[in-house]
């Protein structure tokens, strides 16, 4: 039975990397293959091309700036909230978990360690992918098929530099942020929701949640993001930059981008939360 | 290659480009002298705004060279490239505005990424641009809220922002009323005039290309079948280039 998600999965993702429509998916296993060799071989040029772009000066600080606040500011409230209602449903979770097993006492400890540990940076991670994979998956796509990259281009102004590079690098950067204000709405609204339960003060609940936990809790985890933004930035680029096939072809570099960003987002947590485990313990 | 001790502006030699198993150019050769402005004709799907894009190293050939204000483009790094591109004033057939810029920061665009200019200066010259071809109003709306011919002539005040040496004009007139046209017309004219730019011109404006252009070249399946002025297409013996020219004087 594992074979049908499997199955399901390798045509989505085939799917978004190839452009192909379900019909031309029926030879999977081959075309599948192909379609990912291609496409990681692609990636790398483009990535390669990339470094290039954003290493050379002069540098886009001005653009830079644009992206962080379309990236960033932009994806602030929504991505709050998603922090808030993941405080709220771990401590509603967790409370009745722990008075089963008789450990209440370590609730705020439970509800801060899971947030700043996994489910903030996972959270953002995804809503981000969302949010802006999709959004730089259109934008550019659409810039690419109204020729407005060759515009670009015909400037003297590399696209690499100017529209990729600014974009990813505000990825980057954002993430972290954004993974910080999540933490501290859901932190909060934990406690909110565990005080409607069970009247505690905000001080007593983060001196008891923040009691045993250090630095090295809360640094890898936050900044593994910023892992999360490299990905989103540089997967929903690409599918940006590849476009081709006018409207239709913007709809799907938007899907593909959301699609591609937050499979290798979670990917990545995999490879990074074993990565983190093993350096810091 | 140097003609009048002077090199030519572009210099095309045996240009070839296929899309798959469609050959578009079939080995073109055609060269644009300084100060000389080049009309390019032929039926729509033939391949010139392909010619175009080769020329300014958007799409590579598969054969062929290509030579533009001295340099071999097809041998360039990206950055060379680019420093060929800034000679050129290139207009896109669709205009190309990027759609989340206003009017005047479109034509802004290329003066504030390569012109070391104040802010004022570099408003005064995209005012000045945009009054050369006709737009004095408007300037704050977005591309999307201007009509077609608008969005042509602020992609004709966007090629000529950098004072370019070399222009590469995908069909500057079509889609505008003749008066405007006219006016296009004449500023092609005064730029050959004052600043003795080099120019290609794809139109399908028989009559207003008679006007402007020095030379006029017949673009049909993959190759150049005529050269020459008006007068001398038109009394042409092949059958192809008459019907072409010959229908065109009647429109
Ligand atoms: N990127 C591309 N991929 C595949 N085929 C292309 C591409 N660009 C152009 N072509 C093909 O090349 C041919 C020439 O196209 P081009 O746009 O140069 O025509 P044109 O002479 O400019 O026509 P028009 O007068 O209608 O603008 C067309 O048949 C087109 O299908
Ligand atoms: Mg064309």
């Amino acid at each position: 039975m594992i074979h049908v998600p499997l199955f399901v999965l390798a045509a989505t993702v085939s799917g978004a990397m190839t452009g192909g429509r379900l019909r031309d998916q029926v030879p999977v296993a081959r075309n599948f293959l192909v379609a990912v060799f291609e496409w990681f071989g692609d990636l790398g040029l483009f990535c390669g091309r990339l470094i290039r772009a954003a290493l050379a000066p002069p540098y886009e600080f001005g653009e830079l700036l644009r992206q962080c606040d379309a990236i960033g500011s932009k994806s602030l409230p929504l991505v709050a909230l998603a922090g808030a209602a993941t405080g709220v449903v771990l401590s509603l979770q967790t409370r009745y978990s722990l008075i089963r097993f008789g450990a209440k006492a370590f609730l705020p400890a439970v509800i801060v360690f899971s947030i700043i540990k996994e489910s903030g940076p996972i959270i953002t991670g995804l809503i981000v992918s969302g949010r802006v994979g999709a959004g730089i998956g259109a934008e550019l796509g659409s810039m690419k098929v109204t020729e407005q990259i060759d515009a670009m281009e015909a400037s003297a102004v590399d696209p690499f530099k100017f529209l990729v590079s600014t974009r990813v690098i505000a990825c980057i950067l954002m993430l972290p942020l954004l993974t910080v204000a999540s933490n501290f709405c859901g932190i909060c609204m934990g406690w909110v929701a565990n005080t409607l339960a069970e009247p505690i003060s905000l001080r007593l609940f983060i001196e008891d949640g923040f009691k045993s936990m250090n630095f090295s809790d809360f640094l890898p985890p936050t900044l593994k993001t910023a892992v999360f933004g490299l990905i989103i930035g540089i997967v929903s680029c690409f599918q940006g930059m590849r476009t081709t096939g006018g409207t239709e072809g913007v709809g799907r570099s938007a899907n593909s981008s959301v699609v591609l960003s937050s499979l290798f987002v979670i990917l990545a947590d995999v490879v990074l939360v074993r990565l983190i485990l093993t350096v810091w313990g | 290659m140097k003609e009048n001790g002077l090199e030519s502006a572009i210099k095309i030699g045996d240009l070839r480009k296929a899309f798959g198993e469609q050959r578009v150019l079939n080995g073109i050769n055609l060269q644009v002298r300084q100060g000389e402005t080049v009309a390019i004709l032929g039926r729509s799907g033939g391949g010139k705004s392909v010619l175009l894009k080769l020329i300014i190293g958007l799409q590579s050939p598969d054969a062929g060279s290509i030579r533009v204000a001295g340099q071999e483009i097809t041998k360039l790094e990206e950055n060379e490239l680019n420093e060929v591109r800034k000679k050129i004033g290139f207009l896109f057939q669709q205009a190309a505005l990027y759609d989340s810029l206003t009017v005047e920061e479109n034509v802004a665009f290329p003066l504030s990424r390569h012109a070391k200019v104040s802010t004022d200066e570099r408003s005064k010259r995209v005012h000045e641009l945009l009054a050369d071809v006709g737009m004095d109003r408007d300037l704050q709306k977005m591309p999307a809220e201007i009509s077609g011919g608008m969005q042509k002539r602020v992609g004709l005040a966007r090629a000529l922002a950098l004072n370019p040496e070399i222009l590469l004009f995908d069909e500057p007139t079509a889609g505008l009323d003749p008066i405007t046209a006219a006016e296009i017309g004449e500023l092609i004219v005064d730029l050959k005039r004052k600043r003795r730019m080099s120019a290609i011109v794809v139109t399908h404006d028989v009559h207003g290309a008679r006007t402007y252009s020095d030379r006029m070249v017949l673009l049909h399946e993959g190759n150049i079948v005529a050269e020459g002025t008006f007068d001398e297409l038109q009394s042409s013996q092949d059958e192809f280039v008459a019907q072409f020219f010959g229908y065109g004087s009647r429109s």
